[in-house]
């Protein structure tokens, strides 16, 4: 690790002014951040830490039905926090990690640093949920861009996210043996206007909706509905965990298993 | 009744409980009043030719206290490999320089370039960033067959080619086994790979070099398996240091499964680091660098031939292997295919005549040296796999088969045709034990459950024998070795009769601190907790060859058991002058001296008193004092041996496997401590199911390790795993060792893996699958089944 300054501002305004700062990365649970430090693969002069911002933590479920994170709220928190809310959401925050990882990760480092093996941007992406910043609110549908990449402009924090409650959601989480991120992952939720299917883990380019699955289930909700499909093994990620190929056969697995659990 | 102390007792191990409160001593905690610390700059490319390190502007940089080449290091010997292996043809392998820093050539990513010490590590590794090497890439030796191949780039230039030997065993019997399989009923061949795993002890090495200009003293603190052989090698093949003048201490370890066995580099520049710059300097091995730097396990593909005749009895056994080297050879790497390896073909079985081919191959890979059972998983993983893909093909029962081959109990003494005698043993006794614990008859309903949720459900067995208690050392001399392989002890009994064994075995998770107390405890008929076990410094221990291949309690606890003996005899000599008896009739039981058919009796710790006080003592004939040192060297190896049974649920759709039991029916002869002891089955399980299921090392065709952290290396977890039964019931007590012990360490991690493909592949007979190289992970699982079908 190299050295750096480490500022610890208490408001999300502070900490944009902050971030201002050529050099200046923001730091929430440190999770995925501090390894690479460490490794020396990242090198900012100063860290500016999202840890003390009151109005980026905790959860508040409104009356409409929706959910709101705020951006610094670690994985264990929402686990228990929305288990009676969205408890689709609360499975998959509990599913990441260890108990440490759980205890310090936080949604907007998950969502910021969009690891195409990462669990949140497919309960975010199947949620249709909103990714409000310092600066504006970003639908799911455009905030992944690609891998590790993001709408987000440089220092733009993430401050909280959106969730509507499905009426049915349910994530499969297939482990990577080693690291045990997602191999693949499939996030299947039904709200009253659709069936929204996310899958992680797969893509060169990060998660994605499987828009002919959606169709499918749109019709039909029922694991029968998907039975028939697959995706198509090009672009999806290859490596000595598993061929392109395995890869788009557990995305047909996952699915269905995801709507058979719904 | 189970016993609550001594032999047979399951005592709680005492060195827990600075283990698991946080005061276990280990080297890392070890900081030496004014150290530096050393980064080691090392190579990211596989091979190349170093063309120049030029470390002007590093030296140049804040906190640095020096730095060293590959350059300063031309004048001192390279690691040495400790095992000469004589080829098929009457030549000794080809054996290249092991240089302790790179010079001319980098051969592996890892391998060492410059050592920058500095006042800290932060500004060791600031200014080994600003060191400015000059390497031009060559292409990498990775494939084995590749590297063999006819004009191959060759790792080590000065070498005629990339094979380290070509060693046929037994050579004289290799035209009657081509001729036995020629003619046989049925061949059942096989082709498969031994996959290569990093060991991952949880402690990464580390290493302090303290050098004493006053007294021209070093002392080496390392994580080491075997302080003394350190010592040795160090000293005397290395730097020129004499005994001496150099002290090596190895405190608590936390693992080593054989990795901490070798003489590194790294121990050899702390050294020299040290005396150089004047200041003890420490280094500490991250766990990416152990990754790149620790000796690497197994890593051998090999054919295999298996012939039969009509009833399925074994005629003859060849096969062919290629086993990887990496790019230097290691300190025992040379003898693990060969002797740790061919001479277990024979496995559990009476198979007359076996043939094995081994080519040792250099490669530009992280060098590969012995790992938890070290030759012997590969030997049992091929056997055990062949048996079984035979009894297929044959439509026997596989354990069926394996009981109409096993050799009798009363074959004891046998003599295999690959030169090894196996003392005793009973291997239908421990094939019943464990059919004993496996519910066999109920694994259809157990399959049609399964099958019912979409499971396919399979059962595998094996059995296996190793050779423990290494070893006996006029065999090995023989066979190459560098070494004799001898354990020492010496006895200290202190003036008021507690005991300080010195013992040059080295425990490093093993528990010899409890078991070893049990042992001398229980001879003498005193507590437990009047024993201290020493072990782990040279300047306390007597020369001795420290713990791997299941030989502490063997070896070293027989030296202890030899050294106590002549203890008794000393205090049976002092015990019947102070009872003013004669010698013979003085018995010695439950610590009490007694004299037959009389009411005299004296204790021992009066005995001990007055050695150390001798008043009244009969010191013309014997001096004072009780101290004695034997020096034990087995006659033979031992032969743990066993049956494994492994139940697993593959899940059709993804290719997961999942464990549902496993069951272990060992024979280590005698057993001091029954909670040791499973302990130590379950560690090598875990170790033997992980290589089997989960753990795997893999490099790219440029030499890239792409399995360099644990985000790609998957090691086996708690949940991996289910609860292990574990029987050592069944025993036959060692014929050559006073304790009747054969080793329990590498068992488990020797057993499990064939016992878990085997139940894989019965899972998949029915869709056509026939074999999985190692690890049966879900993706290549799913392949196979989608490939057969
Ligand atoms: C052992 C281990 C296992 C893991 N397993 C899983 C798993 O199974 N599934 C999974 O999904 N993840 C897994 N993770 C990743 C984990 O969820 C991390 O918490 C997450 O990737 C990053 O979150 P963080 O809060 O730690 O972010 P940090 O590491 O602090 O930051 C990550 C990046 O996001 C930026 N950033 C952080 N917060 C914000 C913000 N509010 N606005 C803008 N930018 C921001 C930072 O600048 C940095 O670039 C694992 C991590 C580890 C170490």
């Amino acid at each position: 690790m190299y050295d750096f300054e480490l500022v610890k501002p208490s408001s999300v305004a502070d900490a944009a002014a902050a971030l201002g700062d050529e050099d200046a990365q923001a730091l929430s649970g440190g999770q995925t951040l501090i390894p690479t430090m460490k490794q020396r693969l990242a090198m900012p002069s100063k860290l500016v830490s999202l840890a003390g911002i009151e109005e980026m933590q905790g959860v508040a479920v409104s009356a409409v039905g929706g959910i709101r994170i705020g951006a610094a709220t670690t994985h264990a928190t929402v686990a228990k926090e929305v288990a009676g809310s969205y408890p689709a959401l609360a499975a998959l925050a509990d599913g990441i990690g260890d108990p440490a990882v759980r205890n310090r990760g936080t949604i907007g480092g998950s969502l910021a640093n969009n690891d195409p093996s990462a669990c949140y941007p497919c309960g975010t992406l199947a949620s249709g949920a909103t990714i409000n910043t310092n600066k504006r609110a970003i639908a799911a549908d455009d905030f992944f861009v690609g891998l590790f990449e993001t709408a987000l402009e440089e220092g733009e924090i993430i401050t909280s996210v959106d969730f509507p409650t499905p009426s049915a959601a349910n994530y499969q989480k297939f482990d990577q043996p080693a690291s045990r991120f997602a191999l693949v992952g499939v996030m299947v939720a039904k709200f009253d206007d659709g069936v929204r299917v996310a899958v992680t883990g797969a893509s060169e380019s990060g998660v994605f909706r499987w828009s002919e699955a959606e169709a499918a289930l749109n019709g039909n909700f029922s694991a029968d509905a998907v039975a028939g499909l697959s995706v198509s093994a090009d672009g999806l990620i290859s490596d000595m965990h598993g061929s392109a190929d395995y890869r788009a056969h557990l995305v047909g697995v996952l699915t269905m298993r995801a709507v058979a659990a719904c | 009744m189970p016993k609550d102390s001594g032999i047979g007792a399951s005592s709680k191990r005492r060195e827990d409980v600075r283990f698991l409160t946080g005061k276990g001593k280990y080297t890392d905690d070890m900081n030496v009043e004014g150290q530096a610390h050393c980064y080691i700059l090392r190579s990211d490319v596989a091979h190349g030719t170093l063309d120049s390190v030029d470390t002007s502007a590093a030296a140049d940089m804040p906190g640095v206290r020096g730095i060293l080449t590959g350059e300063d290091f031309v004048e001192v010997g390279g690691l040495p490999c400790g095992w000469q292996v004589t080829d098929r043809f009457g030549e000794p392998m080809q054996e290249p320089k092991h240089p302790v820093i790179a010079h001319g050539k980098v051969r592996h990513v890892g391998d060492p370039i410059a050592v920058v010490v500095a006042d800290t590590l932060a500004e060791a590794r600031d200014a080994a960033e600003a060191i400015d090497v000059s390497i031009t890439e060559l292409s990498a030796v990775v494939d084995m067959a590749a590297a063999l191949a006819d004009g191959a780039t060759k790792v080590h230039d000065d070498l005629t080619n990339n094979l380290c030997y070509d060693w046929g065993f037994v050579e004289e019997n290799k035209d009657a086994v081509d001729e036995a399989i020629k003619g046989a009923h049925h061949v059942t061949t096989l082709e498969l790979v031994n996959n290569r795993l990093v060991a991952n002890p949880m402690e990464p090495r580390v290493a302090i070099g303290d050098y004493d200009a006053s007294t021209n003293d070093h002392t080496l603190y390392t994580t080491s398996q075997n302080p003394h052989v350190i010592r040795l090698l160090m000293g005397a093949f290395v730097l020129g240091i004499p005994e001496h003048k150099l002290r090596v201490v190895a405190p608590d370890v936390g693992g080593g499964f054989g990795s901490k066995i070798y003489h590194y580099a790294e121990e050899a520049i702390v050294t020299v680091a040290s005396k150089q710059f004047g200041c003890p300097v420490k280094w500490t091995s991250s766990r990416s660098e152990a990754f790149m730097s620790d000796a690497q396990g197994r890593d051998h593909v090999t054919k295999i031939e298996l012939a039969m005749d009509e009833n399925g009895k074994f005629l003859a056994l060849r096969t062919d292997t290629m086993a990887n080297m990496g790019a230097y050879l290691s300190t025992f790497s040379t003898c693990v295919p060969t002797w740790l390896h061919g001479t277990l073909m024979a496995g559990n079985y009476t198979t007359p005549l076996i043939y094995c081919n081994v080519k040792a191959v250099f490669t530009n890979t992280v060098p590969v040296d012995a790992y938890r059972g070290a030759g012997r998983p590969e030997a049992t993983f091929q056997l055990e796999r062949v048996i079984d893909m035979a009894a297929r093909e044959m439509g026997i029962d596989p354990i069926e088969l394996r009981m109409r081959n096993f050799v009798q109990p009363d074959q004891f003494p046998y003599q295999t045709p690959v030169a090894v005698v196996y003392d005793t043993g009973n291997y239908q006794g421990t094939m019943a034990k464990l059919l004993e614990v496996v519910d066999r008859d109920g694994f259809a309903a157990r399959k049609a459950a399964s099958a019912a949720n979409g499971k396919l459900r399979g059962f595998g067995v094996a059995s296996y024998i190793e050779a423990c208690g290494i070893a006996p050392s006029s065999l090995v001399g023989a066979l190459g070795a560098r070494a004799g392989l001898y354990e020492s002890a010496t006895v200290r009994v202190n003036a008021t009769g507690s005991i300080s064994v010195m013992t040059g075995s080295h425990s490093h998770g093993q528990g010899h601190e409890t078991t070893f107390a049990q042992v001398v405890s229980d001879m003498l008929g005193i507590e437990e907790n009047a024993v201290e076990i020493v072990h782990g410094d040279t300047a306390k221990i007597p020369f001795g060859m420290g713990t791997y291949g299941s030989r502490s309690l063997a070896v070293g606890g027989s030296a202890m058991v030899k050294a106590t003996e002549k203890i008794i005899k000393k205090a049976t000599k002092i015990a019947a002058h102070l009872m003013e008896a004669a010698e013979v009739d003085v018995e010695f039981k439950d610590g009490q001296f007694s004299v037959a058919g009389t009411d005299k009796s004296v204790a021992w710790g009066e005995v001990c008193l007055a050695a150390y006080v001798p008043h009244n003592y009969p010191l013309e004939e014997i001096e004072p004092g009780l101290e004695e040192s034997a020096f034990y060297d087995p006659a033979n190896f031992t032969y743990p041996a066993g049956a494994y049974a492994c139940e697993v649920e593959v899940d059709p759709d993804t290719g997961k496997v999942e464990i549902c039991s496993f069951a272990a029916a060992d024979d280590f002869g005698n057993v001091i401590n029954p909670m040791i002891v499973e302990g130590q089955v379950h560690g090598g399980l875990a170790q033997g199911l992980g290589q089997a299921l989960l753990e795997n090392t893999v490099y790219d065709e440029n030499g890239q390790l792409l399995t360099g952290s644990f985000m790609d290396y998957a090691m086996p977890r708690a949940d991996d795993l289910p609860s292990f039964e574990v029987d050592h019931s069944s025993l036959t007590p060692c014929t050559h060792n006073p304790l009747g012990v054969k080793g329990c360490g590498e068992a488990g991690a020797i057993g499990s893996p064939p016992a878990l493909v085997n139940a894989v592949i019965d899972a998949l007979a029915d869709k056509g699958v026939v074999h999985i190289d190692m690890p049966l992970s879900p993706s290549r699982v799913w392949a196979a089944m989608n490939q057969a079908g």
